[in-house]
């Protein structure tokens, strides 16, 4: 696929890529990105879905996610995708939690669901900046938490972010759908690199998840 | 040019992706053990400086629900099947090996000899294929570690006691640390080392044991593109297995074969068959030597 460009928003890249024949698939599923010069490629949810586009924020912290930050526009990577099992997107009553780069998805999720109301937290106010790809969001900034904010009665929680904040949130909200994040290398289930424990047994987070 | 190509154990569902499994000749499964296996704790995966690190530890269901519930439904996927065992001794290999003897739709057993991510059996490689091979009529495959001290010596003693064929070579174990932490960025440590890197240590193995043993040979090792299938080949492989490639591209058998044909026919050979062994001394290039 063709990269369109790249945007800096604070400290991540907004990586735009033109779709080709790429359906969106459904909010929280993900992509497999081609990361150039390396060898396995690098799993994206999908933050924004304009049309004829996808977009993809990413967190440039290693070679993988910097050479994908790297891209100019016209180079063209391989994609694979829409890949796992996303939101179930039947809610009544949606709140979006999105913590860090966790609040990736986020953006084409509040479209899809016609702008819900959402709370994303950030490490810093440089951080922070990407809370403009969410408009109308409650934002927090460390040392205050996401999980502060959370209402007693917080309906359907939709959310995504590192693991101790869904953690947490699991706990507040035991019915919310998580998104979670593991290393993976194929993306289709073909590696069992990607586990993560449900009830006590590991399962591919690319074929049960990434929503859990 | 047609080379049968297969999946290396391990690095293929053909359940979650029959598409895929479809495109190959066989099917390899993931290796059985006679007991379930949770497998190893996560982060199970890591890339570094172009080598990929695994430490999956055998995940499986298990022998018996394996046969009564996995592969019936691999059967339905249509390709002739490779199951892959592995165990913790003799008496484990001997167990599998019996149980896959009774049952239809098991083409070859390949014996994972070699997995760098969990304890090794107490018997040797050769005692654990004799064991095997007092249990089973089928075709038995041996996947020899690359790290074997005396390659081709191993592949002459697993030969004599019954041998069908090598798979060669598994992975090479290997440790990637954290370049902040100096911690391991796997969750037990070392993994087993795949990709393109592997390429020039399979090909040697591949290459000493054709020399030493009449045994067709299954190459596996960083195989990415076609020209590297006929590298194998000319290295004494009569078939390979793709692994580390399939992750990153799920259509690369497809793809490969194509490269195969074009880059055979490119250099004049009709059947895999026409391209000759290496030989000692016979060094040879076709471009400059600065390249």
């Amino acid at each position: 696929m063709s990269v369109r460009g790249t945007e800096w928003i604070g400290p991540y890249v907004l990586l735009r890529l033109e779709c080709g024949e790429l359906g969106p698939g459904v909010p929280g599923q993900f992509f497999m990105l081609e990361a150039p010069g390396q060898l396995l490629p690098r799993p994206m949810s999908l933050c924004l879905a304009p049309p004829g586009e996808l977009a993809f924020l990413l967190e440039p912290i290693g070679p993988g996610t910097r050479a994908l930050a790297a891209l100019r526009p016209r180079e063209a990577i391989h994609v694979l995708g829409p890949l796992g099992n996303g939101f179930d997107l039947d809610v009544r009553r949606p709140l979006l939690v999105g913590g860090g780069i966790g609040i990736a998805p986020m953006p084409y999720l509040s479209e899809v669901l016609g702008g819900p109301p959402a709370i994303l937290g950030f490490r810093s106010e440089r951080h922070a900046e990407a809370a403009r790809l969410l408009p109308g969001a409650e934002v927090v900034v460390e040392p205050r938490l996401v999980t502060e904010l959370l209402p007693g009665d917080p309906g359907d929680v939709l959310a995504c972010g590192p693991e101790p904040m869904l953690e947490v949130v699991r706990q507040l909200a035991p019915a919310a759908q998580l998104a979670w994040e593991a290393p993976m290398a194929c993306g289709y289930g073909a590696c069992y690199g990607c586990v993560v424990q449900v009830d006590g047994h590991y399962v591919r987070l690319c074929v049960e998840g990434p929503v859990l | 040019m047609s080379v049968p190509l297969l999946n290396a154990s391990g690095c293929l569902d053909a359940l979650t992706a029959p598409e895929v499994a479809t495109m190959l000749d066989a099917f390899v499964t993931k290796t059985v053990t006679p007991l379930p296996r949770e497998g190893n704790p996560p982060p199970r995966i890591a890339e570094v400086d172009g080598w990929m690190l695994n430490s999956i530890g055998l995940q499986n269901p298990g022998l018996e629900v394996f046969a009564t519930s996995v592969l019936p439904r691999l059967r339905d996927v249509g390709v002739p099947l490779w199951v892959s065992v592995g165990g913790f001794s003799a008496s484990d290999y001997r167990t599998c090996c019996e149980r896959l003897d009774e049952l239809d739709g098991v083409d070859v057993i390949e014996l994972n000899l070699s997995c760098p991510n969990v304890e090794e059996a107490a018997e040797t490689v050769v005692e654990l294929m004799r064991a095997s091979r007092g249990a089973t009529s089928k075709q038995l495959y041996a996947k020899l570690s690359p790290a074997t001290p005396d390659i081709a010596e191993l592949a002459r003693s697993i030969a004599h006691v019954g041998a069908d064929g090598l798979s060669l070579v598994n992975t090479l174990r290997g440790l990637a640390l954290d370049r902040e932490t100096l911690r391991p960025r796997l969750a037990l440590g070392p993994g087993g080392a795949s990709g393109p890197a592997l390429r020039p240590i399979a090909l040697a193995c591949v290459h000493a044991c054709a020399t030493a043993v009449e045994l067709p040979i299954v190459g596996i090792g960083g195989i990415t593109l076609g020209r590297d299938v006929l590298e194998f080949v000319a290295a004494g492989a009569s078939a390979v297995a793709l692994g580390t490639v399939l992750f990153r591209d799920p259509f690369a058998p497809v793809r490969i074969r194509v490269e195969l044909e074009e880059e055979g026919r490119a250099r004049g050979y009709g059947s895999a068959g026409e391209i000759g062994r290496p030989v000692p001394g016979s060094a040879s290039t076709s471009r400059s030597y600065a390249d």
